[in-house]
């Protein structure tokens, strides 16, 4: 496996609070990585982190092997996209005007042909070529959310991280996103990396999914081995029936667990989560292990 | 090998071949790129003929002929007989103040649209970072307490000019302590604001009348007191300033989609900002030094240039710059005859056409925020 993204050891606080402690993860080539967890888990966070839009306390990441603490940031867009989870929308811009923001990290003074073929290109991949002059913010939600990954492929990275992208979404349009993501990760050598908070859509398009609790991993692997009613249990406090359909893990929440753990009660779930059997996982929670995902379904 | 590559890796999908003809979308990109372009052209032109029909207006009786032929005396001496008071008037006089317009007018607006660009706000202009105040400040220390920095005829200016730039920079390096957000930014700048109002109405308030005279005529903005050598101060900071704001056009469409997604497409938000708030407050500090405070434009000229071309800097702000300055032309010229020998201050006339027409632009019930 070729692994395009590595993150070692990596901390992260805001202020005194620690959002990412010790985390460990290598991405592979060509996958689309799903990120789960509970609100607060750390999961933009993280993706913040890779993007180096927040900067950690220590670990590193290496893109290609090249840590991105040392590149500049046009180096880094040219090697990593993130397509957020809302853009700011104060002054108007037209499709294709944000779509060309996309190759800002190779143009020079003025942009260049080449730079506008590609965002035609892209366009019209993506089926919004009639949208081009139309006001992004006159646009409906999911059309929006498919400008901004057309913004993101401008860049012509690697790697392409995405916020939530399927949230605000209704279900049409939630699939219409997932499967293109999944039709360009595989025409166009991406890695994808999506927080997301549906289960069932994580485990229908994620290659793997990296389930966390508390800034750790608490699962990663393929979605049969993830999505487990104890994973679910430990991460979400909540009690599901999974049923497989199709090879997929289809996820019916029954009910919570009640209390609501306080604090303090969920690092000790976490570290005793790396005990956890059942999960056949290389769980390394609790221990400061690699999590090597990215094995092919 | 380069990931993620769009040419070539397509080749297939893509239906239309690179040499084919163009789809109607493209065309229709290719026009709007057209008319933003003649836009220029034709607000290039208007300052042309808005500047030659104002230069034969004024107090003194010039005819449409005599103000050319002096004009063409200046640049071929001896081919006309003009009289010197006629030279004096014009190239003395009227031309500075059609200068002083254009150079100021240009400055402000192009300053305004950088401005909200860096602060992601629509209400954003050149006098957020407390600029005016700073500058008022100056005036009334030393017109009330006799402190002035510059010896001279200049005096009012150099106190003015060195405490917007004193007000502006406290405002950037307080904001650059918290990281330079833009929220912190007009916070930091309507608080320090605040702050030299306060100490200008405590100077106003023990001013004698003389000096509050002084401090009240400084405050309504006017062109009048412009002279060759002062247009020649402001062109050279207009030229110096106006092309470093324009060499950050790009990351400026990138910032107004917010900090982070700028910063994800290789635009490190923060020094950009820093950068442009640092250029135009130089810029504005020296215009408002010399010619007071005439707001609004700053406010509106990007907004009707966004209204206009869109919001892509590329050529929004060259459209910001000609707009006010046109808007400053016409309102300065209204201001010097409109009541034969009364020179009414321009910032008052400014304000007087201004609000009406910006207000007409934002209430006419286009339900599109701009056409392009």
């Amino acid at each position: 496996m070729i692994i395009k993204l590595a993150i070692n050891h990596l901390w992260f606080s805001y202020n005194s609070h620690e959002v990412l402690r010790d985390f460990c993860l290598d991405i592979g080539d060509g996958k689309i990585v799903s990120i789960v967890g509970p609100n607060g888990s750390g999961k933009s966070t993280l993706i913040k982190c890779i993007d180096r839009l927040l900067v950690p306390s220590s670990g590193e990441i290496l893109v290609d092997r090249n840590d991105i603490i040392r590149m500049s940031r046009m180096e880094l867009a040219q090697n990593i996209a993130y397509v957020p989870q809302n853009s700011l929308r104060v002054f108007p811009n037209t499709v294709f005007d944000v779509v060309l923001m996309g190759r800002r990290p190779y143009l020079g003074w003025r942009g260049g042909t080449r730079d506008e073929q590609v965002v035609w290109e892209i366009l019209q991949l993506l089926g919004l070529e009639d949208l081009a002059m139309s006001s992004f913010t006159e646009l409906s939600g999911g059309q929006q959310q498919k400008v901004l990954i057309a913004r993101a492929l401008a860049q012509e990275t690697g790697v392409i991280l995405l916020d939530e992208p399927t949230s605000n979404l209704d279900i049409w349009h939630q699939i219409d996103v997932m499967d293109l993501l999944k039709t360009l990760v595989k025409k166009r050598d991406l890695t994808a990396i999506v927080a997301i908070h549906d289960l069932n859509m994580a485990a229908r398009y994620s290659d793997t999914i990296v389930m966390m609790k508390r800034g750790k991993i608490v699962a990663t692997g393929i979605p049969e081995d993830v999505m487990t009613a104890e994973n679910l249990e430990t991460v979400y406090s909540i009690r599901a029936s999974v049923k497989i359909a199709d090879d997929i893990p289809f996820i019916i929440p029954i009910s919570r667990i009640s209390p609501k753990p306080e604090i303090g009660y969920g690092i000790s779930a976490g570290s005793r989560s790396g005990g956890n059997p059942g999960t056949g996982q290389q769980s390394a929670s609790g221990k400061a292990g690699r999590n090597v995902s990215g094995f092919s379904r | 090998m380069k990931r993620g590559t769009v040419l070539g890796s397509l080749a297939g999908t893509v239906k239309r071949t690179r040499t084919g003809k163009a789809s109607r979308v493209e065309q229709e990109h290719t026009r709007s790129v057209w008319k933003k372009a003649l836009f220029l052209i034709a607000l290039v032109v208007f300052l042309i003929f808005a500047a030659a029909i104002v230069i034969t207006l004024g107090q003194v009786p010039i005819t449409v002929t005599d103000v050319y032929c002096t004009l063409a005396d200046k640049l071929i001496p001896g081919i006309f007989s003009v009289s010197d008071e006629m030279t004096h008037v014009i190239w003395q006089i009227r031309m500075p103040l059609i200068l002083g317009a254009v150079i100021a007018g240009f400055s402000l607006g192009a300053c305004g649209c950088v401005m909200q660009a860096v602060l992601k706000n629509p209400l954003a202009s050149p006098f957020t970072l407390g600029i005016s105040a700073g500058a008022q400040f100056g005036v009334s220390i030393g017109a009330v307490l006799g402190i002035t920095i510059l010896g001279g005829p200049y005096f009012l200016v150099g106190n003015a000019f060195l405490c917007a730039l004193l007000c502006s920079g406290a405002i950037i390096a307080l904001s650059s302590l918290k990281g330079a957000s833009s929220e912190t930014l007009i916070l930091a700048g309507v608080a320090i604001t605040y702050l030299f109002s306060a100490t200008n109405s405590l100077l106003s308030y023990i001013a004698t009348d003389e000096q509050r005279d002084v401090m009240t005529m400084w405050g309504m903005g006017s062109l009048a007191d412009l002279n060759w050598l002062s247009i020649s101060f402001l062109l050279i900071m207009a030229a110096i300033c106006i092309p470093l704001l324009y060499s950050r056009a790009w990351d400026l469409n990138l910032m107004t989609v917010g900090d982070d997604s700028a910063k994800s497409m290789g635009v490190d938000a923060n020094v950009v900002r820093i950068f442009i708030m640092v250029v135009s407050s130089l810029l504005v500090a020296a215009i408002v030094a010399f010619v007071g405070v005439i707001g609004f434009i700053g406010l509106v000229a990007p907004h009707i240039g966004r209204m206009i071309l869109g919001s892509d800097h590329r050529y929004l702000i060259p459209a910001a710059g000609g707009l006010g300055a046109a808007l400053l032309l016409v309102a300065n010229a209204i201001s010097m005859n409109l009541l034969g020998s009364v020179v009414i201050p321009t910032s008052i006339i400014m304000s007087i056409i201004g609000v009406p027409f910006f207000l007409y632009l934002i209430l006419r019930g286009r339900r599109k925020e701009y056409w392009s």
